[in-house]
């Protein structure tokens, strides 16, 4: 029986917020900042994904004559920066969490839209920053973990630049995070419980604490960091007696939360959009729950596994490595729930759904991959090798932006009010996980059998294997060509979506879409089962 | 319904066929050349074949339900509102739960006979009279043994070049050369940034870290030569700073060995 | 330029629907000082590990007197208690006697600062000195930045405070609560870096 709630109010054309212009300005509409967030994002992905381009171009031989070696390190080191810190970060959270909470909670708008729009407008100047750098001195070259001596070694402009911008994208973060934590447990709508609430707000509400949490060691660590540069000071300078550990210490205490930071969100989107386009409710919701708020505090104990060839002391090694592995079964859980979620339903194949399952594939090979390196005696071998690189990449690009882009094409008709067109959609996929299962998938090999990462030149018995990383590489930048025609074309004349094109219960399309500036005419609707698939519409209430 | 089981049973014994068989067969790694090496590799092999059942099981089942379960034209209407499953959720909890902590323990063991967990001496003697602050490594013999041991080397690196000094033949060289058979010990230093000294046909690592003088142990088993590589980005030429190791028959090192000694300079 | 304007109109009217929920303001500080307290903890963490793991080169002296960091724990937890006395004399409409008590808060944390810079001019050792020194300073010195800025916003709420026109009332609290309870987070890291800075 399938159930389709009617919007509360048909559209008001006057409600309608008009005008392009509206974002690129300070607004403090939460779905306009949300936009801003996702769009500006999208636009540093093509920086970073030419960077990318570049460093496979560079592979592609095993001599280091693309470019100079200087110049490669400050190409990977911003790679890896604009990613982590444009891309992932501010969309998985600031562009789908603002879009999405307040409609999810039953709110008109976050809980603090003027600190919210302040943490969008941070991002385009320290971003823009960041690659300018490359045009004084030459850009930060000690890779996106900064470590010292070399950071302090390095010249200083560049890396002085990276530190400045990374420690204002870190205060936008935690800005957001704040606002996320409020917005979630206090702005919710009379009436709705915290149990009731859909499962992106509990992965929110998980990633904002671990920012909260995790992010100002980092801003603490680059400030001592930015000073032993500056001020001559020796915290991490072993010629003046400082400890370079105590550095890797601090950084990884915030940045292995960050990789949970960039893909707890995701894991809140999957489970939003698997339980619509398989016509079931998302499957254990109360384990969900658990195993979010279980990843978020194991996420805080595991950093050391980083370190496992930094001279850390055995037993330390000991406890890392197994809280590290224990990350697996709260992640697993989840996993099996979603597949779960898919069995016995009525599933529509399409571009959100593709992406979707093609994220479940490759999270799990790049987790498995994962609780290997957690293993000490493992990660001795492969440490800082192309198996590392490979293993994240297939959790940051296989994980995560399969899912920012199942997302984009589960909620375009949302925002836009205007279908993609479904083809062009399946195409991007198929030349997506082609080329990203060919650029990663040899990279573990590479790593295996002896090639570090972070060099430009390399012994030329790879050879062959790099150059089919690299043609994956080139089928990913391709891939890109139809996602940005499909948009290009559908938000000039793409087919009208309706109000609510997937029949979906979540909050989100039970108003007009795209929506008015307040989100709902008449007062915000109470979903008490926002995964009801499948049930009468009287008990759906 | 025992039809159903049927074909479960059989898709679950082929997934550990196929499994199993990749992992014995499929060899994703280099020459072994130290004792250290089978003892990784039998861990690598355990590894891969738990990765590949779990990763093989999920894709079936993702793709199994694409095709079962997709909507076909002439339906309508919802899934089963199935909405969780209690004991369902204790299995796949606690199976990994174990997986993950015989894992943990297992590669605790690996590690023990790799010599990750002997505790250093901090106040460790080498072959120089004062003592000094170890760090950390790995060392598969107690501090005694490596004083007598006749091969210990010390190690610099800098950027972007790796050092190896032979104190008892009170010598210099850029090759690491070693007898086969026989119990290394290397302390590294750094003189400027983080360097690692990695020979992957050894399966070992240790970063190298200014300030921290560290202490590594191996033994190599076969003869050749192997590519030493600085695993941590230590600058632009990172990627060129290499070294390589010699491992020969003990006649060869020693010829070698006398051939670079240098008299003791009296002062 | 139309849109624009009627969409600031319709927030206005949002954050009117937003005020029918309790006040959340105090929250998302209350977050805010838990990041900011994690920031001091990652100092905390920095020094006590340099501490356990790092002898300092010989010579290097880091024996720190007493008396003036003792001094300025009593000023930092009497002016506590004399914010406490500003916002209760504010609740009770008594404005003026508010604004005494501010400017008596923030007279105290000026003579802090004024305190710590006189320590800081008669240390045996500078910045660079050694790592000791280094993160001496580094905790100090973030610390003293926060009881500025603390200090700052005291003066500027006991401007609001003042009795025709000022903006802080009995009905509006929430300035004078908020910067109380930043200057109540200030004195708490103030107690733990006094005990493992100069005690331990
Ligand atoms: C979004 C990002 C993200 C995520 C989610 C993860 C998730 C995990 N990561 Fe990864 N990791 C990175 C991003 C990420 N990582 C990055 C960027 C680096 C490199 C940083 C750098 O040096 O530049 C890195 C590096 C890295 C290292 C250090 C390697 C090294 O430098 O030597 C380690 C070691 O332990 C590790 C482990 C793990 C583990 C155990 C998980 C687990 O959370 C995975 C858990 C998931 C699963 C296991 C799959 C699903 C589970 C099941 C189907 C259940 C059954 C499974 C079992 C019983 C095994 N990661
Ligand atoms: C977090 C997200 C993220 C994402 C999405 C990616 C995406 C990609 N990454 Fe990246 N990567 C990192 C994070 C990420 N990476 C990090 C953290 C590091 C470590 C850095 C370090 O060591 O410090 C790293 C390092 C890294 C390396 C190792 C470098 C080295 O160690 O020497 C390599 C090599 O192959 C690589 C490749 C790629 C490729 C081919 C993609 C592709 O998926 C990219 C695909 C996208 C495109 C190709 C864009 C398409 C568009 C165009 C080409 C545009 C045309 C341009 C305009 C219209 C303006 N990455
Ligand atoms: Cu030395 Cu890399
Ligand atoms: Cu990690």
């Amino acid at each position: 029986m399938t159930i389709s709630i009617d919007p509360q109010n048909t559209n008001n054309e006057s409600l309608q917020p008009k005008g392009w212009l509206r974002y690129f300005s300070f607004s403090l509409d939460h779905k306009v900042i949300g936009i801003q967030y996702l769009v500006c994002g999208f636009l540093f992905y093509l920086i970073g994904g030419t960077l990318a381009s570049a460093i496979r171009i560079e592979l592609a031989s095993p001599m280091s004559d693309f470019m100079p070696r200087d110049v490669y390190n400050q190409v990977l080191t911003l790679h890896g920066t604009i990613m982590i810190f444009l891309w992932i970060v501010p969309v998985v959270n600031g562009a789908f969490g603002n879009y999405l909470i307040p409609f999810y909670v039953g709110a008109r708008d976050m809980a603090f839209p003027r600190l919210n729009a302040v943490a969008f407008w941070l991002i385009p100047p320290s971003g823009l920053m960041l690659v300018a750098s490359y045009f004084v001195e030459g850009a930060a070259q000690a890779g996106w973990t900064a470590y010292p001596p070399l950071s302090i070694t390095t010249p200083q402009s560049g890396q002085i630049i990276w530190i400045l911008s990374v420690l204002l994208l870190g205060g936008s973060s935690i800005f957001g995070g704040i606002n996320f934590i409020a917005t979630i447990i206090k702005l919710r709508r009379p009436g709705l419980k915290l149990m009731q609430l859909p499962m992106y707000c509990w992965a929110m509400l998980g990633t904002s604490l671990l920012v909260v949490l995790s992010t100002p060691v980092l801003a603490g660590t680059l400030i001592l960091l930015s000073f032993d540069i500056i001020a001559n000071t020796g915290f991490f300078n072993p010629v003046l007696g400082g400890n370079v550990v105590v550095y890797q210490h601090l950084f990884w205490f915030y940045s292995h939360p960050a990789v949970y930071i960039m893909v707890l969100p995701a894991f809140g989107l999957v489970s939003e959009i698997l339980p619509v386009h398989a016509r079931k409710p998302l499957f254990g919701y109360t384990t969900m729950v658990f195993s979010i708020m279980g990843i978020v505090v194991l996420g805080l104990v595991v950093w050391a596994h980083h370190m496992f060839t930094s001279g850390t002391p055995p037993w330390m090694r000991l406890f890392f490595t197994i809280a590290t592995a224990f990350i697996a079964v709260p992640t697993g859980i989840k996993f099996f729930n979603w597949v779960a979620t898919l069995w016995g339903g009525k599933i529509s194949i399409n571009s959100a759904m593709l992406f979707s399952c093609g994220f479940i594939i490759n999270f799990v090979f790049g987790g498995i991959t994962g609780v290997a390196l957690a293993q000490v005696p493992f990660d001795i071998h492969v440490h800082d090798t192309y198996f590392v690189v490979a293993h994240f990449h297939y959790i940051v690009y296989g994980g995560t932006v399969f899912i920012i882009f199942s997302s984009i094409y589960h909620w375009f008709p949302k925002v836009t009010g205007k279908m993609l067109n479904e083809k062009l959609g399946i195409l991007h996929f198929i030349i997506t996980f082609i080329g990203f299962n060919l650029c990663f998938a040899p990279q573990h090999w590479l790593g295996l059998n002896g090639m570090p990462r972070r060099v430009a030149e390399y012994d030329p018995q790879f050879q062959f294997v790099n150059q089919i990383s690299s043609l994956g590489a080139l089928l990913m930048a391709i891939s890109t060509i139809p996602f940005l025609i499909n948009v290009f074309l559908s938000v000039r004349n793409g087919k009208n979506a309706g109000d609510n094109p997937w029949n979906a219960l979540t909050p989100e399309w039970l108003t007009s879409s795209p929506p008015p500036v307040e989100n709902w005419e008449g007062e915000a609707p109470l979903v008490e089962e926002p995964y009801g698939y499948g049930k009468e519409i009287s008990e759906q209430k | 319904m025992l039809n159903k089981n049927f074909y479960l049973i059989l898709i679950i014994s082929l997934v550990f066929t196929i499994s199993f068989w990749i992992g014995f067969n499929v060899n994703l790694l280099p020459a072994e050349a130290s004792i250290n090496a089978p003892i990784y590799d039998e861990l690598f092999k355990i590894l891969f074949i738990i990765g590949l059942i779990i990763f093989i099981g999920m894709t079936i089942a993702v793709i199994y339900s694409l095709f079962k379960f997709r909507k076909r034209n002439d339906q309508i209407g919802d899934g089963i509102a199935l909405e969780g499953n209690l004991s369902l959720e204790i299995v796949w909890t606690i199976i990994p739960s174990i997986i993950v902590l015989l894992i943990g323990l297992y590669s605790y063991n690996i590690y023990d006979r790799m010599g990750g967990m002997k505790e250093l001496n901090h106040n460790h003697e080498m072959m120089t009279s004062n003592t000094e602050k170890i760090w950390a490594g790995i060392s598969q013999t107690s501090d005694n043994e490596i004083a007598i041991n006749n091969l210990s080397i010390e190690v610099s690196a800098m950027q972007f070049a790796f050092l190896f000094n032979y104190p008892k033949g009170n010598f210099i060289s850029g090759e690491l050369h070693v007898p086969v058979d026989q119990k290394v010990s290397m302390k590294m230093e750094s003189k400027d940034v983080i360097h690692a000294f990695w020979v992957p046909e050894f399966r070992i690592k240790q970063d190298i870290i200014p300030g921290q003088p560290t202490i590594l142990n191996f033994t190599p088993t076969k003869v050749g030569k192997y590519p030493i590589i600085c695993a941590e980005l230590c600058g632009p030429y990172h990627g060129g700073m290499r070294a390589s190791i010699i491992v020969e028959e003990e006649s060869d090192y020693n010829e070698w060995f006398n051939k670079n000694k240098k008299p003791e300079v009296n002062l | 330029m139309t849109t624009l304007d009627s969409s600031k109109e319709i927030q206005k009217n949002n954050s009117e629907v937003n005020e029918t929920h309790e006040d959340f303001r105090m929250f998302g500080l209350i977050t805010f000082l838990i990041a900011d307290g994690m920031t001091f903890a990652g100092f905390f963490a920095a020094y006590l590990t340099y501490k356990a793991v790092n002898p300092l080169p010989d010579g290097a002296i880091y024996e720190l007197e007493l008396p003036i960091p003792t001094l300025n724990t009593i000023l930092l937890l009497v002016s506590s208690a004399t914010f406490h006395k500003a916002g209760k004399a504010l609740l009770k409409d008594k404005n003026s006697d508010s604004q005494k008590w501010l400017f008596f808060t923030a007279f105290l944390g000026i003579i802090f600062l004024i305190c710590q810079l006189f320590e800081y001019f008669h240390l045996p050792f500078g910045l660079t000195d050694n790592l000791f020194a280094s993160t001496f300073y580094a905790l100090t010195g973030f610390h003293g930045l926060h009881v500025t800025l603390g200090t700052l916003m005291i003066l500027i709420i006991a401007w609001q405070s003042r009795i025709n026109g000022g903006r802080l009332t009995s009905q509006n609290m929430f300035p004078l609560e908020a910067v109380e309870l930043y200057w109540h987070f200030v004195d708490g890291i103030w107690v733990v870096l006094f005990i493992i800075l100069y005690l331990l």
